[in-house]
């Protein structure tokens, strides 16, 4: 028993991970409806960008941290720029493609600068195990668990009770209606992009702080897909509860059934969901098939 | 009287073909109550589409034609810029957003308020429940749970909180009861009263919009078939019947 809540507590620890770029992921779908496929990407380059004030340039690790966020920001925001907005309008199918070319270039860019080798992240995060009764965690990832909780919920009342925050959702439920109230959409449409790249940046910093950071990082949103299709696209809480529960899921069963299930079963699970419930657990019903 | 809103000679198409409008004039004087009449399809929504300029969103624009307000040719202006302005239309179909409250539905229309108006505090929503009382009670619901009615005052009421200078409503009693119809277009009239505040409404129902407007423009195929203080316009029975498709006979 005791085990099922050291291996519970790990799971919604790594979980936690999810969380952040599934919120990126959402909070670009409800602004602007596009699906960003470059979202693990995004992660991965802000995770260097991080790499490179802080080591490579050696600005240190709190300047480095605020200018990597930035960076990321930036980021974002050029892409949104440079890459969509000339193509608003267009069939939804080529902005999705658009945003798996952008992926593609930033894993290549990634490669030419920073090279196939893992690069290590300063230690900001203790390594010191947490010890709950006689229930270890380990450090950096209870610490990043903590950091995911703080960022999280920082987020989720900014998007509820800021006016930038109603003036995303007033976008999301009805663009026109929204510019008719005085809510600039193209200036939302930059914003939520802006927002995804602190998230995914934030992020793809706590993954790296563990096991360091390669081109490849981005990898894991593939799986933060699975969290936004379980939690059904639009609902930026049931997203929270998704990512936990999915890296709860894939440690539980890789400790009891071991590595080949935990590559499939939680997906699997998320398949069943969507049959059974095709707008998601919290969705609204409008999800759109790509 | 000074005019608040003026459009001349306007003309409008919606993608390369479809004249929706074709050489309407319309003046709107400051503190005015204007309602613009006509049968389906006349281009009465088109002409505030045109003014708040919405129509962007439809494929729509203005092809000749000035559309000044207050002075400043604003034809060729954002909507979100024209709402901050102070013009706030209140779209035909109501388009609460129906999975946000009835207080956060007002919030949204904050961003119009700027700096004009009052400095009233955000969550102040006293003068929208003072003219909307049912809306008070529903403050903490969710907008799509409200009645049809109740969303139409949502919807105008929002645009009030916005301190708008000129508000345009498009068919404000589409698919409401009679009783609730007249109410809201008392509402409106208060509003104009108190505040002195322009207005500019869409209506099928002849005989109510002209019971509050004090000018009247009939609409037929995108141009301008008559016009006049209401008044006259209701005198001239065989008129409305002819152009407002027997809307005159509602009451
Ligand atoms: N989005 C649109 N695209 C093409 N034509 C339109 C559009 N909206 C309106 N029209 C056409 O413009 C004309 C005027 O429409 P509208 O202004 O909606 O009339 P009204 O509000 O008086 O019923 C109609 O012939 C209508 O078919
Ligand atoms: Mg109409």
């Amino acid at each position: 028993m005791n085990l099922f809540l050291e291996f519970s507590l790990i799971g919604l620890a790594s979980g936690g991970i999810y969380v952040l770029a599934a919120l990126s992921f959402v909070i670009v779908y409800k602004a602007t409806n596009i699906f960003n496929f470059a979202t693990g990407e995004m992660m991965m380059f802000g995770t260097y960008f991080f790499y490179l004030f802080d080591t490579q340039l050696g600005f240190g690790w709190v300047a480095g941290l605020g200018m990597g966020l930035v960076s990321a920001a930036l980021l974002a925001l050029a892409i949104e720029r440079t890459m969509l907005r000339p193509l608003l309008g267009r069939p939804h199918i080529v902005l999705v493609m658009v945003t798996f070319g952008v992926g593609s270039i930033l894993r290549g860019f990634a490669g030419l600068f920073w090279g196939p080798n893992v690069r290590q992240l300063p230690e900001i995060l203790p390594r010191k195990p947490i010890f709950l009764g006689d229930i270890l965690v380990p450090g950096k990832l209870a610490w990043g668990f903590v950091t995911v909780g703080v960022i999280a919920g920082l987020f989720m009342l900014y998007y509820r009770y800021s006016r930038a925050g109603t003036a995303i959702r007033a976008t999301s439920i009805d663009q026109v209606t929204a510019e008719s109230l005085g809510i600039n959409i193209r200036a939302v449409f930059l914003l939520a992009w802006a927002l995804a790249g602190l998230l995914t940046a934030a992020s793809g910093i706590i993954t790296a702080s563990v096991n360091g950071v390669t081109p490849q990082l981005g990898l894991v949103a593939l799986n933060v897909l699975a969290v936004v299709m379980l939690a059904g696209m639009t609902s930026v809480g049931g997203v929270v509860i998704a990512g936990l529960f999915v890296g709860w899921m894939e440690t539980i069963v890789g400790a009891y059934l071991g590595a080949a299930w935990q590559s499939f079963i939680p997906y699997l699970v998320v398949l069943v969901v969507m049959f059974v419930k095709p707008s998601g657990l919290f969705g609204e019903q409008r999800v759109e098939r790509i | 009287m000074t005019a608040a809103l003026e459009i001349s000679g306007l003309s409008v198409l919606y993608g390369q073909a479809i004249e929706a409008l074709d050489g309407v004039s319309i003046t709107v004087p400051e503190g005015g109550f204007v309602a613009l009449l006509g049968a389906n399809g006349a281009g009465k929504s088109t002409t505030l589409k045109a003014i708040s300029g919405l129509l962007r969103f439809e494929n729509g624009r203005v092809a000749r034609g000035t559309i000044t307000y207050r002075g400043d040719d604003v034809a060729a202006m954002p909507s979100y810029q024209l709402a901050r302005r102070g013009i706030l239309h209140v779209r035909e179909g109501r388009f609460v957003f129906p999975t946000m409250t009835v207080e956060e539905n007002l919030e949204a229309a904050l961003f119009a308020r700027g700096s004009r108006g009052p400095a009233l505090r955000r969550r102040d929503y006293d003068e929208v429940f003072h003219y909307f009382p049912a809306l008070k009670a529903r403050a903490k619901s969710q907008a799509g749970y409200l009645s049809g009615g109740e969303q139409q005052m949502l919807a105008i009421g929002r645009a009030l909180f916005a301190q708008p200078e000129l508000l345009m409503v498009d068919e404000a009693s589409l698919g409401l009861a009679p009783k609730i119809a007249a109410d809201i277009f008392s509402i409106l009239h208060a509003i104009n009263r108190d505040r002195r505040l322009s207005i500019l409404v869409v209506e099928q129902n002849v005989t109510l919009a002209l019971r509050h407007a004090s000018h009247g423009y009939v609409l037929e195929n995108g141009r301008v078939a008559a016009d006049g203080p209401s008044q006259k316009l209701l005198d001239r029975d065989t008129l409305s019947r002819r152009y407002l498709g027997g809307g005159a006979d509602v009451h």
